[in-house]
């Protein structure tokens, strides 16, 4: 009797566990259609529009911001790029520079040097404990009530020009036969890195390292610098000039992109530096004793030894920081930078009214925006991770 | 403030699925209040003084509403809503009127699930410049940077001026009204650009309020007014009829000093008005004396108007437009018959 109650299937776990889950997912999908049902059946009866047909429509507002083709008559679905757009962007820099930003005073804060260590824990410490909006309204309204009008610019002749509108510099405008240029020099650089490979296995095989820099030099300075010679120099400056109320032409940053990339880096790093510095701290301590035994500089220690191994330690929380920063970017509206929330989510929601159906599509980007990010950061860290070392 | 508003969209998904009670006149009276959707801070509309008292112009038209119910101005709970989160707000159940210098437009009126009840100020976007720029008119600004507030009209306002007359505005958005006008301050725009009652508020938070001026330009109709949910035809019409009442006892010379013995007037229009012939509380789901109420307790239009940003406040607003449609204004109110 107890052999044949076995066999039969509903007092099996496997099968059990399945049926529960399955239930579970159902009723969840459930309850969601159920949401989504009566919120659209009430907006009918509020005479509230509904659907994704207002993408369609024509925005009728300008965005300070744009790095793609807008105008007022395009749609409000182009909003969502620009905006969207506006946030990569501002997020992409502040990552970066945040990294950078980071090591070094998370790598600073474990110095022998004490007023480099200090200075290193009381940047941490404060800018940790701060409010992030804060910090951006203070680098925001700081910075701009120290710079003069645009009439009474701080100049470098026209290399540099900056005023409380931005940050002014000479662009570089393409013209024909650029292309062969950057082939060129792409060319020579994939040129130095294949020399730099066959100089560390000579350096494998013999213990010698082959001098190479003259080799590098020619193929990533001399290279490039003779084609563009060889082609005319297919390029020309379009320099600011003051025009009316404010520069025109060159490469602007505005106080707002400026304000915000300033305050995430800045917070960020402070992050960072932590996660950083738990990293260093994570490599046992006799592979620095080693490396030094082996008469190492302080810097290749750190370079060769600490910093890769430390790395599968700093690598998933670094991908949380980069999460959190992204998202702290929606911040952007205080200080009128047209990032996505901004723009889609602020001044299109307004417009429209239809709250239901543009969070969701904002949210939708901004989880996806965190997947990509943290699939990137899982492949690097697969790809780096310590293989044979348990 | 966008956790907030993600929050706030989130409540609506939810609260909208559950159907609400239709009769907002019985919730309020259930309540004891009504919940008053105001600005964050609007000097002569909607501004808290040092002692969290709100006074202004759509305070007062709340206070009006209460009084007209429960014979108590003071029966009124303020709830400060940012411009962007009003209408997700007001639908979502969570103030009874909005008054909040809100715009009837089209699309918010027949799309948004509101229903403006009329209009208490009529308004018009106008341009604040620095003295020194030594220009006399909006079309001078060719190029120029402005400052303005998300979720209002005013971002449409200036993009449409700017394409009509080839202008190339360059307008940046803040979230909140203090935000704006400090970029504005700090010298980050050439102008700042909102409806012009707007303007003359936030000119005083300026550093140097007299080095500003206000362009003569007005580039756009702002009929402001307060609203109510779409679907309650009772409360929308307690809401409407309050309003007017104001602006007949104006026309009428009924104010809060004098309406005890205009009770005995002889003209059948003031008579009407204060409940002395007709029944026409009852349909409002009110007595009779319900505009006897909202005159002795709150005042008339014109008491309201020049105790909120006539010439005794710091705004000095002259009429204008607001006046009686009988003394040069378009301000119009239906008979009470």
């Amino acid at each position: 009797m107890a052999e044949r109650l076995r066999h039969v299937w509903w007092r099996d776990t496997h099968w059990r566990s399945i049926l529960a889950q399955g239930l579970v997912l159902v009723a969840l999908a459930a309850i969601a259609a159920w949401l989504a049902h009566n919120a659209a059946d009430a907006l009918t009866r509020r005479h509230v529009a509904s659907g994704f047909g207002f993408l369609e429509h024509t925005a009728g507002f300008s965005i300070s911001q744009t790095l793609i083709d807008y105008s007022e008559e395009m749609s409000y679905g182009r909003t969502l790029w620009v905006g969207l757009l506006n946030t990569l962007l501002v997020s992409a820099i502040s990552i970066v520079l945040s990294t950078i930003l980071g090591f070094v005073i998370g790598i600073g804060r474990l110095s022998s040097n004490w007023l480099v260590a200090k200075l290193c824990t009381v940047y941490i410490e404060t800018l940790r404990n701060i409010p992030l909006l804060l910090q951006i309204l203070f680098w925001y309204f700081g910075v701009l009530a120290t710079l003069p009008v645009p009439r009474e610019s701080a100049t470098l002749g026209h290399w540099l020009v900056l005023n409380n509108r931005g940050v002014y510099v000479p662009e570089v405008m393409f013209q024909r036969g650029w292309q062969v240029v950057a082939f060129v020099s792409i060319l020579g650089i994939v040129g130095a890195a294949l020399v730099r490979r066959w100089a560390a296995r000579r350096q494998q095989l013999t213990g010698e390292r082959p001098a190479t820099w003259w080799a590098t030099l020619l193929l990533v300075v001399g290279l490039p610098i003779a084609t563009l010679l060889a082609m005319g120099v297919p390029f020309s400056l379009s320099l600011p000039e003051l025009a009316g109320f404010q520069y025109e032409g060159g490469l602007s940053i505005n106080p707002e992109l400026a304000g915000m990339t300033v305050a995430l880096s800045i917070y960020t790093a402070a992050y960072i530096a932590e996660i950083v510095r738990a990293g260093l701290l994570s490599v046992a301590r006799g592979q620095r004793e080693a490396a030094e035994a082996l008469g190492l500089t302080r810097g290749r220690v750190l370079r060769l030894v600490l910093i890769p191994q430390a790395m599968r330690v700093i690598i998933p929380p670094l991908a949380s920081e980069y999460l959190s920063l992204t998202k702290n970017s929606s911040l952007a509206i205080a200080i009128g930078y047209p990032d996505l929330v901004s723009v889609f989510a602020g001044t299109v929601l307004n417009q429209t009214g239809q709250a239901i159906e543009i969070l969701s599509i904002t949210m939708a980007i901004y989880l996806a925006l965190s997947l990509i990010t943290s699939g990137l950061m899982n492949w690097y860290n697969y790809a780096h991770r310590a293989e044979g070392i348990a | 403030m966008k956790l907030r508003s993600l929050v706030l969209g989130l409540v609506a998904a939810v609260v909208l699925a559950v159907p609400a009670s239709a009769n907002t006149l019985d919730n309020v009276r259930k309540n004891g209040f009504v919940r008053c959707g105001v600005s964050e801070g609007q000097p002569g509309f909607s501004n808290p003084d040092a002692k969290g008292n709100w006074t202004g112009l759509d305070v007062d038209y709340c206070r009006a509403v209460a009084a007209a119910i429960f014979n108590d101005p003071s029966k009124v709970r303020f709830v400060p809503v940012s411009f962007a989160e009003r209408f997700t707000a007001l639908q979502a159940g969570q103030f009874d009127i909005l008054s909040h210098n809100t715009t009837w437009t089209m699309d918010r009126d027949v799309a948004q699930g509101l229903e403006f009840i009329g209009v208490d100020f009529y308004d018009g976007q106008g341009f604040l410049v620095r003295k020194s720029l030594g220009i006399k008119s909006a079309l001078q600004l060719k190029g120029a940077t402005l400052c303005t507030q998300t979720g209002t009209t005013s971002e449409l306002n200036a993009a449409d001026y700017s394409r009509a007359h080839n202008l190339g505005y360059k307008v940046i958005v803040y979230q909140k009204a203090s935000e704006y006008i400090a970029a504005y301050d700090a010298g980050r725009c050439d102008g700042a650009t909102t409806d012009r009652s707007g303007l003359a508020g936030d000119r005083l938070k300026l550093k140097k309020p007299d080095d500003h001026m206000l362009l003569p330009e007005t580039i756009s109709k702002e009929p402001l007014g307060p609203a109510v949910r779409h679907g309650d035809q009772q409360w929308g019409d307690l809401c409407r009829w309050t309003l007017f009442a104001m602006i007949n006892a104006e026309e009428l010379g009924v104010n809060s000093k004098n309406v005890d013995q205009m009770m005995n007037s002889a003209s059948p229009e003031v008579r009407r008005l204060l409940g002395k012939e007709g029944g026409f509380g009852a349909e409002l789901g009110l007595t009779a004396d319900w505009a006897y109420r909202i005159v002795k307790r709150v005042g008339n239009y014109g008491e309201v108007y020049e105790r909120a940003v006539g010439q005794g406040t710091p705004l000095k607003l002259p009429r204008g437009l607001n006046n009686l449609w009988n003394k040069g204004g378009i301000m119009y109110a239906p008979p009470i018959r």
